[in-house]
């Protein structure tokens, strides 16, 4: 036998351990078609019974407000699932029946994992899984999902399920007289014309209709207009007596009801309970201290720290590895091809390109590994919880904090897993402010491009610097999601109504899936986007290529500068550049060689589509002070943020120059009439706003589910980095600075 | 017995919730975390800057802005 099962539950209730512990590693994770929650789904086998396991979005209810709920729903209506596993957790019964309820009501075949026996144990609640399965007509079978125990009896309960094939009638309750009457009226109608009834119980659509439900009203006013407004009356009708008499709605009687239900039920020797239920337990105790009005934030500040000394210290080797391996690649294709525009291809383009890209992945695992800490332990929920009021303001959420400081909050991070991070807030529309904004911070890439500056004009106070430039991004991101809330993202704040679940040890396995399914979803980006983008970056800073005639005069020059030297040490100069012996005649000789070729290298960029797009750039970024040397840089930094300064080299006849090793570059920017302490600043400040490199774009483009985003951002946040770095330069200018 | 605002209550006091003024998506997050007429909650705490709070409710721990604590009414003693 085949069958799907979908996985229901609360967030919190051991869903995910117990999805995990029932497919293990045969599991894949896409996107629900249209929105951009994720998907989970894996297989597993039961006696001979092959089972296809759906991993739905964790909710507590049904409604059409989120749309996790909706994809829920959705799921169960046009998948038809012949079985649905919803997992509760049977230390917090009451709340968690509330949704099984739910789907009782919508006639769904359903089987009740009372998952986290052994907490409730411990917290002196006992549970009688016979009792709530005879009172609710559905199996319940008590689990420990962490361990894995129950796990068989679970899956045997669902095939028998399945094997009984038969549609369950769907749950009743009574919603008290107004109710109960105006449902029946409804239902009759429903039922009479068969409105909605092929994909919905009529009494569920009744209900739906008196609890305002936005998808069910516009599904129905679509397919049955006259009926549908005649409904409508029909609820207006008992809205309106309920206000008067009871002062209440439709809405909140329902879930009263609901509740009551509940209750009921469970004190028919369901539960008993050793002790007061609001007693404190140890993640009471703990949580005195985590969010302890001095001490929390002291401890998070820590914490925070930890995860960057984890991510950033462990994941150095690895990084050096991947380096390593793309550099002896590079090394590999340099000697093998033959000399030309394939192996600049190669080189420049593909294996620069592919090799930066993978470079984060370590980096991205090491920082997945600790958030996943984070946030499966509980603590995640206890930062947003201590940070929100301070979010709020800027129209945020406190979960948006993770993304903010993964992106290089503190300065060093990576906007690729901050945007990514982003995942763990359930507000739409704070997610889609804070992703826009989180790349807004000092990325690790963006270092590179300050040291230099700093060291340029400021070394006297690089520390200081630093702090400013960490200051700036802070208030600039803020600001900017502040703009966004009241412009293109607006709209009230989300309820933060949010759970803070028991602190709890999280499992080494959840750990490395968690960390695995978002590195994997990265190396895919890797491998096809990307690729495209490094070649088209490669194609507009190569092409055109330099007229022969340009060309040949560059090579005459290095003809003559040969003929003057003494024969001598004429000698492949190139094959001797690795030997330690040489002679300072053939040094000097390489020396001149090389400024030759450092001179065609710039004019070539000069020359190419990126050179002309600078050129073409310079009357507007003049303002900013920039001219067309720093404009191909900053292009060339879309790649990655570092590159800035190898292009700059570039650009000045210095060759390519090392990121890490940017002495003689500062220099010659010290040097330079063109710059000035003034200039560096606007430098500066255009570099932390303006568009994210093509990597975290692409990643933009992923978690908000539009390549409109994506484009959003590299032309806003390019936009508000062109419009302060001219607004620091022009007042400078004016205010003599220069 | 006493209706006050959520918001007023103290650290560490309990009260049952007399009722929820709020219609909507928020009315409806409220409620389907269990907080309806009748439930017991206590106050366990409030962040560093007093907002949100942080309620037991049902054996498990709540938070809520101090906006949308707003628009429940508890009945304390």
């Amino acid at each position: 036998m085949e069958a799907t099962v979908a996985l229901a539950g609360n967030p919190n209730s051991g869903k995910t351990t117990l999805f995990n512990a029932l497919t293990g590693a045969r599991q894949h994770v896409g996107n629900y078609p249209g929105v951009t929650v994720e998907k989970k789904e894996g297989s597993c086998s039961h006696n001979g019974n092959q089972l296809h396991i759906v991993d739905l979005p964790g909710t507590y209810s049904l409604t059409a407000y989120s749309i996790e709920e909706v994809v829920a729903r959705d799921f169960l209506i046009s998948q038809k699932p012949e079985v649905v596993i919803d997992i509760v957790d049977a230390s917090n019964l009451e709340r968690n029946l509330y949704l099984a309820v739910q789907f009782l009501e919508m006639g769904v075949p359903l089987v009740l994992s009372l998952n986290m026996i052994d907490v409730a144990r411990q917290r002196g609640i006992e549970v009688d899984a016979k009792r709530l399965s005879e009172l609710l007509g559905v199996p319940a079978v008590p689990t420990i999902a962490r361990s894995g125990r129950g796990k068989d009896d679970l899956l045997a309960a669902a095939v028998l399920k399945v094997k009984e094939g038969r549609k369950p009638d769907p749950l009743v309750i009574s919603y008290g007289d107004d109710l109960d009457l105006a449902l029946a009226e409804m239902e009759g109608r429903i039922r009479a014309q068969s409105f909605l009834t092929n994909l919905y119980p009529a009494r569920w659509v009744a209900l739906k209709f008196l609890e305002g439900d936005a998808q069910i009203l516009e599904k129905g006013r679509k397919l049955n207009p006259e009926l549908a407004s005649s409904l409508e009356k029909t609820v207006h009708k008992v809205t309106d007596h309920l206000a008067k008499t009871l002062d209440t709605e439709p809405e909140a009687l329902i879930s009263d009801h609901r509740y009551g239900y509940i209750h009921a039920l469970l004190k028919q020797g369901v539960i008993q309970r050793q002790y007061n239920q609001n007693r404190l337990y140890a993640s009471d105790t703990i949580d005195r201290f985590l969010t302890h009005r001095l001490l929390g934030p002291i401890i998070m500040l820590l914490v925070v720290m930890g995860l960057y000394k984890f991510t950033f210290t462990y994941s150095e080797m690895p990084v050096a590895w991947v380096e390593g391996f793309f550099g002896w690649l590079g090394d590999l294709a340099a000697a093998h091809l033959p000399e030309g525009l394939f192996k600049s291809l190669v080189l420049s383009g593909i294996i620069d390109g592919v090799g930066g890209v993978m470079g984060f992945v370590p980096l991205i695992m090491f920082m997945f590994f600790g958030i996943s800490i984070l946030e499966d332990s509980g603590y995640l929920a206890r930062v947003a919880y201590m940070l929100d009021r301070v979010f709020r303001i800027f129209g945020l959420h406190g979960n948006s904090v993770m993304a903010y400081i993964v992106s290089g909050g503190i300065a060093g991070g990576c906007a690729v897993p901050g945007v990514m991070a982003t995942r763990t807030l359930r507000s739409p529309k704070e997610r889609l402010a804070t992703l826009l904004t989180a790349p807004f911070m000092n990325c690790g890439a963006k270092l590179p491009v300050f040291a230099l500056l700093i060291a340029a004009f400021f070394a006297e106070n690089e520390a200081g610097i630093m702090f400013a430039i960490t200051i700036i991004a802070w208030a600039g991101a803020l600001l900017a999601a502040k703009l966004l809330r009241s412009t293109v993202v607006k709209g009230p704040a989300t309820p933060f109504v949010m759970e803070l679940p028991p602190y709890r040890i999280p499992t080494f396995k959840g750990l490395c899936i968690h960390t695995w399914e978002r590195t994997w979803q990265y190396i895919k980006k890797a491998g096809t986007v990307i690729l495209g983008i490094a070649i088209i970056l490669w194609a507009m800073m190569t092409f055109p290529s330099l007229s022969d005639s340009r060309a040949a005069e560059f090579e005459r020059q290095r003809i003559a500068i040969a003929a003057e030297a003494p024969t001598a040490t004429v000698q492949k100069p190139g094959s001797a550049q690795e030997d330690t012996g040489l002679s300072a005649a053939a040094q000097q000789l390489q020396d001149r060689l090389e400024a030759v070729d450092h001179a065609e290298a710039e004019a070539g960029l000069r020359y190419s589509v990126a050179g002309r797009i600078g050129t073409a750039l310079e009357s507007v970024t003049r303002l900013a002070g920039f001219d067309w040397r720093t404009n191909i840089a900053l292009l060339g930094g879309f790649a990655a943020k570092e590159v800035v300064v190898s292009t700059l080299g570039t650009a000045y006849s210095l060759g390519e120059v090392d990121p890490e090793q940017s002495e003689p570059l500062s220099e010659r920017l010290a040097n330079s009439p063109e710059w000035s302490p003034l200039v560096a600043w606007s430098l500066i400040i255009f570099t932390i706003f303006y568009a994210p490199c093509f990597v975290t774009v692409v990643c933009i483009v992923r978690e908000s589910g539009s390549w409109k985003w994506g484009a959003f951002s590299v032309t806003f946040n390019t936009a508000v980095a062109y419009v302060l770095a001219a607004g620091v330069y022009q007042i400078g200018t004016f205010l003599g600075g220069s | 017995m006493a209706k006050i605002n959520m918001r007023k209550m103290e650290e560490n006091q309990s009260g049952t919730i007399a009722a929820i003024k709020v219609k909507g998506e928020l009315g409806r997050r409220i409620r389907d975390m269990g907080i309806v007429p009748g439930t017991k909650v206590t106050v366990a705490g409030r962040a560093p800057l007093f907002d949100p709070v942080a309620l037991k409710v049902m054996g498990f721990t709540l938070t809520l802005r101090n906006n949308e604590a707003d628009f429940i009414e508890v009945e304390v003693e």
